[in-house]
Order: C-alpha cells, then sequence, then structure tokens
C-alpha cells in the first residue's frame, strides 16, 4: 500500500534529480570566460539578497493566512488594529537597504562590465579583432587583421581578449554566446562593441537574442574555442578557401536565405565593414578611436542601398 | 476596387485557419440563431449595446475581455505544443509564417483586449459605485470606448481568415515591420487595432479621471478614497500621459509604412532606436496602468476578508502614487543591451529596482492585513494569497533584470519571459479574477460558485508554476525568446513540463467556464441570490446598493463620514441608503447608438485602410465625422426618473432586505 503510494512521488524525485544535474550545466550559469564568471557571480549574489527579503514574505504569507484562518479561534483577532509606526519602519527599510545594497553593485557593475570596456588584459595578450554582421539570416565574421572572413563560425584563440565590433545590414538582431558572456544589439548604420575572453577551449553555442524575421530560429553559429596553434591553422585552413568575400559576393551572401551551412573567405575586400555601414550614414563611418565621422574610402559606398 | 485585396488573401490553404474558421462560424451562427429564435436582439441593442449605465459596459468589457483570453489562450498552448514538438530536426506543425504571426498576436490580445479590456470592466463596475456617483463623468464617452475596444479586437480577429497578422512580435520594433521587411498587411493589421482600441483607452482614461476627481460623495476626501479608486486614479493618469506616446509612435510607424517617410527606416536618415525609446515610454507605464488596479483589488479583497480594515493605508496611497511617478523613469531597462553608456543604465537600473520598494511595501501591508484578523478563505482570498506568493517570486527576477550587467545575459531569453508572465499571470490576471469573483454579485446579483472557483485558482497557481518555472531554467540555458523550433536536445524535457503547465492552465480555464456555467444555472438558489447587496459584509460603498444596483445607483447620494464608509455606517448604524426617502427625480443619461456607430465606422475604415480600399475608407471616415456631429448636434440625450418611481424601486428593495432580516 504505501509502497504504491511512493511509487508516483518516487518517479517524480528521480525525474527532478536528472534535472537537477542538468541544471549544474547550464550555459550562462557554467561560463567559459571571465566575462561569464563575474556575470554568474552577480546573478548569484543579487539572488541571494533579494531571497533575505522574498523568502521570509513567502512563509509570513502562507503562516499568516493560515494562523489566522477564521476558524481558529484561538488566535488573537484585533478587528480595528491598521497602523503600527514600528512595522512601517521595518517593512520600508528593510526592502531599501538591500536595495541599497544592489544599486551600489549596480553601479559597481555597469562600469566594470560594461561591454565596450576592454578586458582587463593580465597576459598582456594581443587582442584579436573580430567585426561582426547580422544578416538576413546568418552571421558574417570578418577578421580584419588576417584578412579572412566566415559564415556562422566564430573562431577564437583561448586566453586571447577579442574586441567585437557589431553591426547588422538588414533588421535589429542581438549578438550573444551565452557560455562567454554579455550581448549586444546589432543595428544597421550603428557598430556596437562587445569584449569577450574564452578560457576553456570548447565549442559554444552563439545566437541571435533578438527576434529577426522568418529565418531567425536557424540564425545560429558555433563558437570554436581553441589553443593558439589549433587557432592559426584553423586560420590556414580559412585561407586556403577558394571563396574570397568582395562586393559581388558579399551582395549575394547579404541575400535573405534560411539555415546557411559554414562558409570560409580566404580573401575580404578592405574595408567592407566599415562600408556596410556607411552606406546607412550617407558614406559616413564612425571611427572608433577618434570618434568623429569620416567618409568611407571603399566600393561598398558606392553600392547601392538596399531599398 | 478591392484594393490589395484578392482571393489569394484567404488562407485557404492552411487547415487550421480552415478548421477555426468553420469553428467559429458555427458558434457563430448558433449564437446569432439562438437570439433571433429568442426574440432578444431588441433587447441587446436597447438594453446593452446602446447602454451608457457603466454597470452594463462592465459585463461587456469583461465579456469582451474573457473572449480575448480565449483567444490568447489558444495561441499560447499552440506555441508551447509547437515548441514541445519542433526539436531535432522536427520542424513541428507550425511554420515560421504561421507561428511568428501566433506570438505577435498572443501579446498583442493578451495585453491590449484581455488585460486592458478586463482592467476597464472593474473600473466600471466599481469606481463609480465606490465613490458614490450615479454613473461616469461621461456615460457616452464610456460606451464609445467599448465600442472602439471591442470592434479593434474583431479587427485583429479578421486577420486571422483575411490576410495575415504582424509577424514582428507584441511592439513591431522596426525595421523589421516597416515596409521593406515587412511589405504585407500583417504590421497594417497591428498598428489599425492597437490605436483604434487605443482610442477607448484613452478616453476611458479621461473620463474615469474626471469621474474620480469631480464625483466623490461629499465627505469623501482623498485620504478617505478607497484603494482600488486610488489605485484606478493613478492608472488612468498614467493612460492619460502614456497612450498618447503610443499613438503617436504607431502614427509614425504608420507614416513610414503608407507615405513613404523615414522616421524609423534602416535609409533616410531613419533611427529604430528612437522606436525603441518612445515605444518603451509607453510600454513601460503600461505594465504598471495594468498592475495598480491590480494591487487595488487586493486591497479591498485583503480586508474584507480578513475582518479587519487595510492595514497602513496611507502607506498604500503614497506607494501607489510613488510607483506612478517612478514608472516613467525606468523604461530604458527594455534595452539595456542596445549600447547606452554605463552610467545611463546605472541611472536607469537603479530607477527601476527603487520600484520594488513601494511594491514590496504593499506586500507587506497585505500580510499584515491578515494578520490578527479572521481570514475567512472565499475562492477570492485563494487568488489573493496566491498572488502574493507568487507576485513576490515575480518580483524578485525583475529587480534581477534591472541590473544592467545580469540583463546582458538574461535580456531577451526565455528568463524573460518566464518573469513577465510571472507578474502579469501572477500579479494582474490573479488580481482581475480575484476582483471578478468579488463583485460578481454586485454586477449580476448572483455569487459565483465557491468549488468551481477554487478548483481554477489550483489549476491555473499549479498551472502558471509548471508552465514557467522550467523557462527560467531555460534563459539560464541560453534559450531566447521567439524561436520557432531547435536542436538543444537540453532543452527539450523543459519545454515538455512547459506544455504540461499550459495543459493545467487549460483546465483552469475550463473550471473557469463550468463556474460561469453553473453559477449562472444556480443563480436563484437561495444561498446564491444577493439579496442584501452586501454578500461579503464588506467596507466600502458599492455594497450599500442593491445587487445589481438600480440604474441610478444610489437614489440619495450618500454621505461619507471616515475611510471605510459603508462599514462605518454600518457599525454605527447609520442608513447609507436613506430608505424611505424623500426622494428627488433623477437626471440621467439616455442611451445612443451613436458609440456603436461610430465603432461600426472605425472598423471599416480601419479594414478599408490595411487594405488599400480608398473608397470605402472615405466612407468609414466620413461615417465616423458624421455620426459625430450628429451626436453633438442633439440635445435630447437626457431623461429625469421620476420621484415616485425611484421611490417604487427603493421600497421593493426595502421590503426585500426585511423578508430577508425576518428569515
Amino acid at each position: 500500500m504505501i509502497n504504491r503510494y511512493l511509487k508516483g512521488p518516487a518517479r517524480l524525485g528521480g525525474l527532478a534529480s536528472v534535472l537537477l544535474l542538468a541544471g549544474c550545466n547550464l550555459d550562462v550559469l557554467d561560463p567559459k570566460g571571465p566575462v561569464g564568471e563575474q556575470l554568474k557571480f552577480l546573478i548569484v549574489e543579487s539572488t541571494v539578497a533579494m531571497l533575505l527579503v522574498v523568502v521570509p514574505t513567502i512563509i509570513l504569507a502562507c503562516y499568516f493566512a493560515w494562523k489566522y484562518r477564521a476558524s481558529n479561534t484561538s488566535a488573537e483577532y484585533l478587528p480595528k488594529w491598521s497602523h503600527s509606526n514600528k512595522i512601517e519602519v521595518v517593512i520600508w527599510g528593510v526592502p531599501s537597504i538591500i536595495i541599497l545594497f544592489l544599486a551600489v553593485i549596480t553601479y559597481q557593475t555597469c562600469h566594470s562590465l560594461d561591454p565596450y570596456r576592454p578586458l582587463d588584459n593580465e597576459a598582456n595578450a594581443k587582442p584579436l579583432h573580430v567585426e561582426v554582421v547580422a544578416l538576413d539570416w546568418k552571421w558574417l565574421f570578418i577578421y580584419p587583421d588576417e584578412g579572412i572572413a566566415t559564415v556562422n563560425q566564430l573562431a577564437i584563440p583561448v586566453g586571447t581578449p577579442v574586441d567585437f565590433v557589431i553591426t547588422s545590414d538588414s533588421v535589429m538582431n542581438s549578438f550573444f554566446i551565452p557560455r562567454l558572456g554579455s550581448m549586444i544589439y546589432a543595428m544597421a548604420g550603428m557598430q556596437t562593441q562587445l569584449h569577450l575572453l574564452a578560457s576553456e577551449p570548447g565549442d559554444y553555442a552563439g545566437e541571435s537574442a533578438n527576434y529577426s524575421g522568418r529565418g531567425f530560429s536557424d540564425m545560429k553559429f558555433r563558437t570554436l574555442a581553441m589553443p593558439a596553434d589549433q587557432y592559426a591553422s584553423w586560420v590556414e585552413k580559412v585561407r586556403s578557401s577558394s571563396d574570397q568575400l568582395d562586393n559581388e559576393t558579399y551582395g549575394k551572401l547579404a541575400a535573405p536565405s534560411e539555415a546557411d551551412p559554414v562558409k570560409y573567405y580566404s580573401h575580404v575586400a578592405p574595408s567592407l565593414f566599415d562600408g556596410i555601414v556607411a552606406k546607412y550614414n550617407n558614406g559616413m563611418v564612425m571611427d572608433k578611436n577618434t570618434g568623429k565621422m569620416i567618409r568611407v574610402q571603399s566600393a561598398m559606398s558606392d553600392m547601392n542601398m538596399k531599398e | 476596387m478591392l484594393g490589395r485585396l484578392s482571393f489569394a488573401d484567404i488562407p485557404v490553404d492552411v487547415p487550421i485557419l480552415v478548421g477555426t474558421f468553420a469553428g467559429v462560424a458555427v458558434i457563430g451562427i448558433a449564437v446569432l440563431a439562438l437570439i433571433t429564435y429568442y426574440g432578444k436582439w431588441g433587447y441587446l441593442w436597447k438594453e446593452w449595446f446602446t447602454s451608457v449605465d457603466h454597470k452594463r459596459l462592465a459585463v461587456m468589457y469583461i465579456v469582451l475581455a474573457l473572449v480575448a483570453l480565449a483567444r490568447g489562450f489558444a495561441d499560447a498552448i499552440m506555441m508551447r505544443t509547437q515548441l514541445a514538438l519542433a526539436y531535432a530536426g522536427n520542424p513541428g506543425y507550425l511554420p515560421p509564417h504561421h507561428y511568428d504571426q501566433i506570438f505577435s498576436a498572443h501579446g498583442t490580445i493578451m495585453i491590449f483586449f484581455l488585460a486592458m479590456a478586463f482592467m476597464t470592466g472593474l473600473f466600471n463596475l466599481v469606481v463609480p459605485l465606490q465613490i458614490g456617483a450615479r454613473d461616469v463623468a461621461f456615460p457616452f464617452l464610456n460606451n464609445l470606448s467599448f465600442w472602439m475596444t471591442a470592434i479593434a479586437f474583431i479587427l485583429i480577429n479578421i486577420s486571422l481568415f483575411i490576410g495575415e497578422f504582424s509577424q514582428c512580435g507584441w511592439l513591431a520594433y522596426p525595421p523589421l515591420s516597416e515596409t521593406q521587411f515587412s511589405p504585407g498587411v500583417g504590421v497594417d493589421y497591428y498598428i489599425w487595432a492597437v490605436q483604434l482600441s487605443g482610442v477607448g483607452t484613452l478616453l476611458t482614461g479621461v473620463n474615469f479621471f474626471v469621474t474620480i476627481v469631480k464625483m466623490r460623495a461629499p465627505g469623501m476626501t482623498w485620504m478617505k478614497v478607497p484603494v482600488f479608486t486610488w489605485t484606478a486614479f493613478c492608472a488612468c493618469v498614467l493612460i492619460m500621459v502614456a497612450f498618447p506616446v503610443l499613438t503617436v509612435v504607431l502614427g509614425m510607424l504608420g507614416l513610414d509604412r503608407y507615405l513613404g517617410m523615414h522616421f524609423f527606416t534602416n535609409d533616410g536618415g531613419g533611427n529604430q532606436m528612437l522606436y525603441l525609446s518612445l515605444i518603451w515610454t509607453w510600454g513601460h507605464p503600461e505594465v504598471y496602468i495594468l498592475i495598480l488596479p491590480a494591487f487595488g483589488v487586493f486591497s479591498e479583497v485583503v480586508p474584507t476578508f480578513s475582518r479587519k480594515p487595510l492595514f497602513g493605508y496611507a502607506t498604500m496611497v503614497y506607494a501607489t502614487c510613488a510607483i506612478m511617478v517612478l514608472s516613467f523613469l525606468v523604461w530604458l531597462h527594455h534595452f539595456f543591451t542596445m549600447g547606452a553608456g554605463a552610467d545611463v543604465n546605472a541611472f536607469f537600473g537603479i530607477a527601476t529596482m527603487v520600484i520594488s520598494i513601494p511594491t514590496g511595501v504593499k506586500l507587506f501591508n497585505w500580510l499584515f492585513t491578515m494578520y490578527k484578523g479572521r481570514v475567512e478563505f472565499h475562492a477570492t482570498m485563494y487568488w489573493a494569497v496566491g498572488f502574493m506568493i507568487t507576485f513576490t517570486i515575480g518580483g524578485m527576477t525583475g529587480v534581477m533584470m534591472a541590473i544592467p550587467a545580469a540583463d546582458f545575459v538574461l535580456h531577451n531569453s526565455l528568463f524573460l519571459i518566464a518573469h513577465f508572465h510571472n507578474v502579469i499571470i501572477g500579479g494582474v490576471y490573479f488580481g482581475y479574477v480575484c476582483g471578478m469573483n468579488y463583485w460578481f454579485p454586485k454586477a449580476l446579483g448572483f455569487k459565483l460558485n465557491e468549488a468551481w472557483g477554487k478548483a481554477a485558482f489550483w489549476f491555473w497557481f499549479v498551472g502558471f508554476y509548471v508552465a514557467f518555472m522550467p523557462l527560467y531554467v531555460l534563459g539560464f540555458d541560453g534559450m531566447t525568446r521567439r524561436l520557432n523550433h531547435y536542436d538543444n536536445p537540453a532543452w527539450h524535457p523543459w519545454l515538455l513540463i512547459a506544455e504540461v503547465g499550459a495543459v493545467l492552465v487549460f483546465c483552469g480555464i475550463a473550471c473557469q467556464v463550468i463556474q460561469l456555467y453553473v453559477s449562472i444555472r444556480d443563480r436563484n438558489l437561495p444561498q446564491n441570490v444577493d439579496v442584501t447587496g452586501d454578500p461579503w459584509n464588506a467596507r466600502s460603498l458599492e455594497w450599500s446598493t442593491s445587487s445589481p444596483p438600480p440604474i441610478y445607483n444610489f437614489a440619495i447620494t450618500p454621505h461619507v463620514h471616515d475611510l471605510d464608509a459603508f462599514m462605518h455606517d454600518k457599525e454605527n448604524g447609520i442608513d447609507t441608503r436613506g430608505a424611505g426617502g424623500p426622494y428627488a427625480p433623477i437626471h440621467m443619461p439616455k442611451n445612443t447608438a451613436a458609440g456603436f456607430m461610430v465603432g461600426a465606422f472605425s472598423l471599416v475604415l480601419g479594414f478599408a485602410a490595411i487594405w488599400y480600399i480608398w473608397w470605402l475608407a472615405a466612407i468609414g471616415l466620413i461615417g465616423v465625422f458624421a455620426t459625430v456631429i450628429i451626436r453633438s448636434a442633439n440635445q435630447d440625450v437626457d431623461y429625469y426618473i421620476p420621484a415616485e418611481e425611484v421611490a417604487r424601486i427603493e421600497n421593493e428593495h426595502s421590503r426585500k432586505l426585511m423578508v430577508q432580516a425576518a428569515e
């Protein structure tokens, strides 16, 4: 008899433990880089601070409702009582203190984890520059220093800070690698910045976190974080591709398409990225170093605006 | 002749839509046939459709909200089912074209036609009665507001069967919603439906603002105003400030789409960031427009069923007003990830957290209202306690996302979806259903069934947790919103659990429908009839009238001596009704068809403009103006109820009260 009653809960318990084990492996809570690590700490820290008031509130809600139920005539009943300065001080004071604490860490982390802020570069490694373009419906990664480009695959060397500059040649998207940390919007005519670092080798999911239309669900890429030597050979592999990204092939690539396979381009037309930004800004682009608008000298700026 | 409308726009190739159409057609024809068979058209027209009585409009608003709930929930369970199936190469049963319309329609319908209509229904039912007024300040505008909301809902449903709906989400972010990326009629359906219902909402805001400022009973100073009316007042202020922004921003999007302008386009100097800023300038106050009245409901229900006054009334009022002001200072938290500087993000993040202080205070006030009370567990009270538990969790996850850095990994994820359903279902929906259970006898004269009400609560309560707690987990696992299919095996079990939750919620809705059916069937049973008009031994003025109240509400305007005016009168043996008179003739507004006509012509205008049928749009527009002019020229808009008639109605109620007391 007892067994019969316990079977259901036992099964549920089994399912719950499976799910809990899966829980330890959640992308955002199992980060593979310093940005993600700090964000995880922030989430846990703020949650604990809030639980200090949330848990008592929930317990009190259940306890008061139970204790002062109408059928419990032994409980004290004060039919006129509706004010207490002491309680008022506590219910305004305690949440205020917790919010003050959270406000301080909010202000600090807004600055320390500002996506535009270069990472503290302990290894003194030279940062890798990657230009990201959100297209309908795929991601284009341009490596300006290497002169190569890829679609839907981002390879980065482990331990090297990566400086992303991000734009869109279509609608708004959001560039997001959950295992590494912060996301940022990709918008046409604008350049947003993001600084990430992978501290462990791995194959991490990347996605758009802002709905962008029909092909959005397949707008995914893989992030391959690899040791420096493997990264170097990956670059060579891309360089050996027969495809090149010039204005003509870019035009074809930018046309809407869904669930695109990975593509490698051994050569990229110089200032392609600036051209993509500039075509929405009357041929101008903001210089990242000086903050001034400069005219782009690129074949792209002659390209017809998408209508 | 028909603009861009052609037979190809009728989705006869989508079996789900054909089936839905058949279902709607069969039910619709059955309802129309029944009305005709019983000869009720004249009754419906004279007593309901053209009514300017706030109590009748309240019922119509809430019926509209429940129909919208059915539509919005059908969308929801279709999405959950799609995501339970569409895994590892299985495309599911909804292609993106259809799925994207469903999530856009779900959000739009749930906010504008479930929540807003339900809220306005409660305003209509309660506010005039609670402040001792005979109607709202502008009864005709009230009727017009209802019809603008109703026809906008009809318009959004027409998009199911003629053309398509928007595929841009419930806020239609450009540039995706611009003609370049969305050339079809979907976004135009969205714009017109929201704009037309927005007219109704704005008029409601003005109407109830003026009503509360000008029409309170003598003696009801501001600090004697019941908390529900206070929250309605603050919501109306927010409506009056926020909704014009929505009208303008959607107007600008409309200009982009109709006249080729460049407010938000990628090219021509347009700026999509401006749209986000403006739409959230409306959008964030909007969630407080919805939640404040729910707070108001709990502030009425918890004291009544705890048999105690509300703890900390003054604090409650200040907290409500603080939230009203702060809600305009936080809109940027919807786009921390757009690249604003650290200081800007920090300001809006901290401002957002600050709102949780007055909100938390409110929660504690309800807790301490129960403290040392005598808590009676009617179904109404279940929703209130369920809210306190659920909303606390929703508030916590909200503060987590208010920390900009944390938002950088949670933004647009299913964590966000779980958070806002946590506060919208656990706060707004629980609150409105709580209010419906509480005030139902006031509106219709009999109580709702308790057992089915409790069953509905348990299904909703458990169903909510089963459906949305997995979404919090999925958010941590990097799953974004609005995905149509996925290949991550770790997500699948959670989505299956969420599907089970959706089924439980479906059972909750079914229980609510059965509750309504059983209650209407058993309405004449003695234990269900509300003879006294005060079935809960409640505290505020609306309970001093009969249920349903006479058309004029109060034969003699009550005098307010204290907060909880009716309780004060009961305890001091004062007859709030002033039974026995003497009565004077009562000045009342006449019913009018003008609101219905303006609504009907607006529907024509909206539909024609969506399809570029310009001659028809002209007819619609001329019809609207002509009706308004004719109505404005009409001097015959009021009448007097003779004193003898008032005396007859009041004496009849007194007689019933005496019979009841004798039993």
